[in-house]
C-alpha cells in the first residue's frame, strides 16, 4: 500500500444528529460513531490519515473482530453449558448480543476502510473442563470482558483516525459494564479502582 | 487465585522454583509479591490471550524461549511478528510489551502497550513462572 493522504470527508453533515442525540441525554455516541454503529460512513473525522496509517487502524480493528467472535463464542458456551441459572441466562445472552454488535459494527468498519474482515473461528480453546458451576463460568466471563476493556484501552490512543477511537471507547465502556455486572453477581466489588490499565 | 500462581507463590515464599521443590533451583526466585502484581498486570492480557490455548492471540505457555511467531496451533502471526527472528526472553518481552507496534511494526497486537517498567518486570517474572511448561501449563496443539 502506498503511503499518501486521504481526505477525509466532513463530518458537517452529522452534527445536527449529534446535536438533537445529545439534547435528548440518550445519546453517548459522537455523530460519527454513531454514523459508523449505524453502517454508514466511518471516515466523518475530518482529518487526514495516510493509507499506512489506515492499514495500520485496519489490523487494530481486525484483532477486535477476532477479539469479538471469541467473545461470542464464549458466552455461547456459558450458554450452552447448563450451568447458568434463570436470572443470569437472559443477561448473559444480552452481553452476547452487545459483542455480536460490536462484530458487526466493526467488520462494517474494515470494509468501508478497504481491508477484509478477519472471520470468526471454526473452533475455540476455551478451558470448558474447567467450568463446573456457575461461578466458573461468570468469572471466566468476567476475564474476558476485564481483558477486553484493557485491549481496548490500549487500542483507543493507536488509531490514526479519531472516529474509530472514539468507536473503540464506546465499545470498551460496554465492556466495562459487563465486567461490573459479572463482578456483582460473582459478589466481588463491582468497581474495584477508580482507574483501568 | 489460581492453583498454579498459589504454587508459585508458595515455592517463592521457600526460596524454591515453582515445581521443583527439593531440586536446586534453576534461577533465583522471584519476589512473591512481585508474582501478584505481574498475575494482575497479565489480567489486561486476558481479553486476547491465555496461558494455555491459542485465542485471538497465541499461548503463552512455552513463551519463554520459543522463536518468536511459533506458538502451537496458532496461524495467525503477522510477517512482521515472525521475521524478527526472535526469540523470547526477558529482554525481547520488554521491548514488545513496552511499545509492541513500534517495537515490531506490522504486528497484529494493537495495543499500546504496558508502559511503566516496573509492571513489565513484574508481568515478565510472573511469566517465567506461570508459562512454563510441563511445570505450571501446558502447552495445547
Amino acid at each position: 500500500m502506498k503511503n499518501f493522504a486521504i481526505e477525509i470527508p466532513s463530518q458537517a453533515l452529522w452534527l445536527s444528529r449529534r446535536r438533537a442525540l445529545s439534547a435528548s441525554g440518550a445519546a453517548v455516541l459522537s455523530a460519527s460513531a454513531v454514523a459508523l454503529l449505524g453502517g454508514r460512513d466511518a471516515l466523518a473525522a475530518g482529518a487526514k490519515v495516510s493509507a499506512q496509517e489506515l492499514e495500520a487502524d485496519v489490523r487494530i480493528l481486525n484483532t477486535a473482530l477476532g477479539a469479538e467472535y471469541e467473545a461470542v463464542a464464549a458466552y455461547q458456551v456459558g450458554a450452552e453449558s447448563g450451568l447458568l441459572g434463570k436470572a443470569v441466562l437472559p443477561v448473559a445472552l444480552a452481553f452476547q448480543g452487545h459483542h455480536k454488535e460490536h462484530a458487526a459494527a466493526i467488520a462494517g468498519a474494515v470494509q468501508k476502510l478497504g481491508g477484509k474482515p478477519v472471520a470468526a473461528k471454526d473452533k475455540y480453546q476455551f478451558p470448558v473442563e474447567k467450568l463446573k458451576a456457575e461461578a466458573d463460568v461468570l468469572r471466566f466471563a468476567a476475564g474476558l470482558e476485564r481483558g477486553a476493556v484493557s485491549a481496548y484501552l490500549g487500542a483507543v490512543p493507536l488509531f490514526a483516525d479519531r472516529a474509530l477511537a472514539q468507536v473503540a471507547a464506546s465499545i470498551l465502556g460496554d465492556e466495562a459494564m459487563h465486567w461490573a455486572v459479572l463482578r456483582q453477581v460473582l459478589g466481588e466489588t463491582p468497581v474495584p479502582s477508580a482507574f483501568m490499565a | 487465585m489460581s492453583a498454579a500462581a498459589r504454587q508459585m507463590l508458595l515455592a517463592a515464599a521457600f526460596g524454591l522454583a515453582a515445581g521443583t521443590a527439593g531440586a536446586a533451583p534453576a534461577r533465583t526466585a522471584p519476589d512473591a509479591q512481585a508474582l501478584a502484581r505481574g498475575e494482575q498486570v497479565y489480567a489486561r492480557c486476558a481479553g486476547c490471550h491465555a496461558i494455555e490455548g491459542n485465542r485471538t492471540g497465541p499461548q503463552h505457555c512455552g513463551l519463554l524461549g520459543r522463536r518468536a511467531g511459533t506458538a502451537p496451533g496458532y496461524a495467525a502471526y503477522s510477517e512482521a511478528l515472525r521475521a524478527t527472528g526472535w526469540v523470547w526472553d526477558a529482554r525481547t518481552l520488554d521491548l514488545f510489551l513496552q511499545d509492541p507496534m513500534q517495537a515490531v511494526p506490522g504486528t497484529r497486537m494493537g495495543y499500546a502497550g504496558v508502559k511503566d517498567a516496573g509492571e513489565r518486570a513484574d508481568l515478565i517474572a510472573w511469566l517465567q513462572q506461570a508459562a512454563r511448561p510441563g511445570v505450571a501449563c501446558r502447552v495445547l496443539p
